[in-house]
């Protein structure tokens, strides 16, 4: 059984700013990144590799430079890795980026068993959480969203159960294989790599697919198969802080005044 | 008197054939060790076999070395007695004797009063093994009262006596050459004067044998004991580190290969020449913050699993096994707990006490790479602090844009080529802790007012990985090492100020290993410079700080001997010098933030921060200052635990400052 583990290259959004001016992204000198969610589809890849022994790729779609993701995920353990990219696939909304990897995802299907397929909750730059169960509908795979628990999972009856993590509540369901996962950071530690493994990341060699391998139609991928557009990005008026109190002179004063601010907003439940 | 000269020197042969096949076997295993070189340049070496090991200089630097250098001193004059000894034995005409009256004279007066001394020197220290044993002298393995310890004590107390029962038997037997020369064995020769001739010559013939067999056996326990210490401790002073062990060697990361100290045979050979050099004085733990705070670490204790492991498996490394006993997590002897390697503050110390030169510490680091880079075990606190300097350079993972947030009320150029003197190299401390900022602000604010052309590296300012390097993750501190050393380069950058001295250690030392050389100062550094060339000037005298205590951080004092010059500035900013810690200087006591433990949990034991800040207590201060900024973070922490929050923390360069201020 293949489970693959679907991960995205990211700007560090805390470093983003958004020019005042032209009201775009500065991501002029922004470090790149691992989604932060997606390790953790990774790390689960991973221990369901470990218990039970199937195999795992990395899948990732975006420039040539993701490829930097895609090492990390090697150094990490993954026995392949795969670059979805092609100039034609830029520009891409969620839509048109779940018809790219399904379609890579439906390349795997026609050569061995995929169970399993991981995404992380959402990505940090798009914050949408549309694409993994984009690509769940479009593979008609069933799809289990927000999870923070594998309860059980056994390849031999084809069968999935895990807790979501929603507000206030968990839900458990059963879903059977194949299916798609999206995961939150509850759900695992990620693991550290050897330096061994880090080596030998270095060498192995990542698969690139582009649309020629994909086979298309140029409508339904990148700007063109993207029905969304971003008419203006803005950063919010941050309304003004308040100070509560006199931290200095009478801590639990401003202690109790804090506690009462936050419970009146619904911050605190107690 | 001699024995038959045959069966003698069948005993001989047989008791130096077994030495030499104990010896043979244990330095054997010396080298399955990796390869070091440890024998340039040769006359510091010879000076420093001088210094350290004739001349006893870290062992007589404590009260009760003397006893020690008596021994010492003692034992190799014996060694030529003794030699004769042995040689007579076989070849009765070969003696002493044979040279002229007053040399043979000379030397039998040296002999007798050596054994005195030693037979003295071998009492006292029985007696305080028996009686006043201070604690450091037991661990977990050895207490100061083991067999072996008296032993060995009373094998000397029993060769003194039999040398002096000998002569004093030739004497009263009117055999004795130069007997005038000879007043101990004179006075054993009177007391002998009612016994007749024939109870002479056996007494005479029992201490021959005793003398001799004696010898033979304590020679040959020599390779099996501590006390191999007497055939090691004199070449492993020669063999020592010639740089300070502030820095560690290099990896090279190739493919296929094993990193770090996994085990005992990844040790280079000296490493294991040191673990059979121990001496088991304690003086090591006697001085770690770890092991003082009762933390699972003792140096020696590292030292001594390091031999032990050598010795379960160094003959089935020698034939190309796998290792039996791990040298890393197993609870047995032979092992070091994971805990004890994390222990360690990486300070110094117990190197700088070792009076046979051991390098305790590194192996230490040797050790924490192997788990991290091939294992991936440490305290998992540690994974976050790892993912945050690889990701974002700093140890909080604070976005690389914030470095330059504490200089919004200042006006910072950046370092220009060709046109910036100083690199004002800030560090992450520096850059991101709020209190530490405003110790960033008083260097930049002094650095103006003496006119200096400094600039900063702003934004693309990087974390200069000390942290990473004592934790063992040397991988990631390569990547950052070298693209520090590039930007460097890039920029023209030949001189810099650092604030931290961590950073200062590790740009200074770590970095020449990648070709850096660049003129690296401590703030500290800089301002006494400053102020004795008379561009520095302050407006006035600073005496609202009080009582000031100054606190040595281990990577200026120990590991780079900067002692003087934060005391001078100190001393000129207030106009009397600083007040001392009972242990200053070279002796300082860690914060317990080096080494990485910075961004440890610390639940074993009391904490090494407190402990310091009691001992500063001790002398009634107003401020405590410091140098560093996690000392800083330590004091601040720990005058919080002890509820003591009225004694300052203050940094050199704010106590400057504060002389800055007009009126
Ligand atoms: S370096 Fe310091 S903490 Fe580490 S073992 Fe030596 S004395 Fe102890
Ligand atoms: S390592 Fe050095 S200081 Fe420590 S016990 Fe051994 S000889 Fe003494
Ligand atoms: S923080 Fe300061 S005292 Fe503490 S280890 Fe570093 S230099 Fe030593």
């Amino acid at each position: 059984m293949l489970v693959v583990a679907c991960i995205k290259q990211v700007p560090d959004t805390t470093q983003v700013k958004i020019d005042p001016v032209t009201n775009t992204l500065v991501r002029e000198g922004v470090p790149f990144i691992i989604n932060p969610f997606d390790i953790h589809a990774l790390e689960e890849a991973l221990r369901i590799r470990d218990r039970f022994g199937c195999r795992v790729t990395a899948i990732s779609m975006g420039p040539p430079n993701a490829e930097a993701t895609l090492r990390k995920a090697l150094s990490l353990g993954v026995d392949e890795a795969i670059l979805v990219s092609d100039r034609c696939f830029g520009g891409a909304d969620t839509l048109a980026t779940s018809n790219v990897l399904a379609e890579a995802i439906r390349r795997l299907v026609k050569r061995e068993d995929v169970g399993l397929v991981i995404c992380g909750k959402q990505t940090i730059d798009g914050d949408t959480a549309q694409v993994g169960p984009g690509i769940a509908t479009r593979l008609g795979f069933a799809q289990l969203t927000l999870v923070d628990r594998i309860e059980h999972f056994d390849p031999e009856k084809r069968v999935i159960r895990v807790r979501r993590k929603l507000e206030g509540r968990h839900e458990i369901v059963e879903a059977p294989l194949p299916a798609l996962i999206t995961v939150v950071r509850e759900l695992n530690r990620p693991r550290y790599p050897t330096v061994p493994m880090r080596l030998q990341a270095l060498e192995t060699q990542i698969t690139v697919w582009r649309n020629q391998n994909l086979e298309l139609d140029e409508n339904t991928i990148g700007l063109k198969g993207s029905p969304t557009c971003v008419n203006r990005i803005f950063s919010p008026q941050r309304e003004k802080g308040e100070i509560l109190g006199d931290g200095g002179k009478d801590p639990d004063g401003a202690a109790r005044l804090l506690v009462e601010k936050l419970r009146s907003k619904d911050l605190l439940v107690v | 008197m001699t024995p038959n000269p045959v069966v003698f020197g069948v005993i001989l042969v047989v008791a130096f054939g077994l030495f030499a096949l104990s010896c043979y076997r244990r330095f054997s295993l010396a080298a399955v060790g990796k390869p070091d070189d440890r024998f340039r340049p040769i006359g510091t070496r010879i000076w420093n076999m001088f210094l350290y090991a004739f001349a006893q200089k870290r062992v007589a630097q404590r009260p009760f070395g003397l006893n020690h250098v008596t021994l010492f001193w003692a034992f190799l004059v014996l060694v030529i007695a003794n030699g004769e000894f042995l040689v007579r034995g076989v070849f009765p005409g070969l003696s002493i004797y044979l040279l002229p009256a007053p040399v043979f004279k000379l030397l039998l007066l040296a002999f007798e009063v050596v054994s005195l001394l030693a037979l003295v020197a071998s009492l006292i220290a029985m007696a305080r093994r028996l009686f006043f044993a201070p604690p450091y002298l037991s661990t977990a393995y050895v207490k100061a009262t083991s067999f072996e310890a008296f032993l060995i004590l009373f094998f000397i107390i029993v060769l003194m006596l039999a040398y002096f029962g000998l002569h004093g038997a030739e004497i009263a037997l009117a055999r004795q050459q130069g007997a005038d020369w000879m007043p101990v064995s004179g006075v054993v020769a009177r007391l002998l004067g009612g016994v007749g001739p024939e109870g002479v010559e056996s007494f005479a013939a029992l201490c021959w044998w005793v003398h001799a067999i004696v010898l033979l056996v304590f020679m040959n326990l020599l390779p099996l004991t501590k006390h191999m210490h007497i055939l090691t401790a004199i070449p492993n002073c020669y063999l020592r580190s010639i740089d300070k062990p502030n820095t560690q060697p290099r990896e090279e990361f190739r493919k296929g290969e094993s990193f770090g100290v996994g085990q005992v045979d990844q040790f280079t050979w000296k490493d294991l020449i040191d673990s059979f050099s121990c001496t088991e004085c304690g003086r090591c733990q006697d001085v770690c913050p770890a092991a003082i705070t009762g933390k699972p670490l003792n140096p020696r204790q590292i030292i001594h699993a390091i031999k032990s492991n050598l010795l379960a498996n160094g003959e089935g490394l020698k034939r190309g096994e796998k290792p039996a006993l791990p040298l890393i997590g197993a609870e047995a002897e032979g092992t070091n707990t994971e805990a004890a390697l994390w222990s360690c503050t990486t300070c110094g110390a117990c190197l700088e006490v070792c009076p046979v030169l051991i390098e305790q510490m590194p192996k230490i680091i040797k050790m924490r790479r192997h788990l991290v880079e091939m294992q991936v075990r440490f305290p998992e606190e540690l994974l976050g602090v790892f993912e945050n300097f690889e990701g974002r350079s700093n140890p909080w993972g604070i976005a690389p844009a914030e470095r330059t947030k504490w200089c919004t009320t200042m006006n910072v150029k950046t370092f220009e080529k060709g046109t910036t003197e100083y690199l004002f190299y800030v560090g992450c401390a520096g850059a991101f802790d709020s209190r530490q900022k405003q110790v960033t602000v008083a260097i930049a604010t002094i650095l103006d007012a003496a006119g200096v052309s400094w600039g900063t590296l702003g934004k693309d300012e990087k974390c200069c990985g000390d942290s990473l390097r004592r934790l063992g993750n040397e991988y990631v501190f390569d990547k950052m090492a070298q693209e520090n050393v590039k930007l460097f380069r890039d920029k023209g950058i030949t001189k810099v100020i650092t604030q931290c001295p961590h950073c200062y250690s590790t740009l200074k030392n770590d970095y020449r290993q990648y070709g850096l050389e660049v003129e690296v100062l401590h703030h500290g550094q800089l301002i006494e410079q400053l102020l004795k060339s008379g561009k520095l000037r302050l407006n006035r005298q600073v005496t609202d700080l009080g009582k000031i205590i100054f606190h040595d951080s281990c990577y200026l004092g120990r590991h780079n001997d900067v002692y003087d010059a934060p005391r001078n500035v100190l001393a000129t900013a207030t106009g009397k010098a600083p007040v001392e810690f009972s242990r200053n200087r070279a002796n300082s006591f860690c914060c317990g933030a080096g080494g990485g433990r910075m961004w440890m949990e610390e639940l074993v034991g009391s904490r090494v921060n407190v402990a310091r800040a009691e001992e500063a207590l001790k002398e009634t201060p107003d401020t405590v200052c410091v140098a560093c900024p996690y000392c800083m973070t330590m004091f601040m922490d720990a005058f919080k635990d002890l509820d003591k929050e009225r004694t300052r923390v203050r940094d050199v360069a704010e106590v400057v400052a504060e002389g800055l201020r007009q009126g």
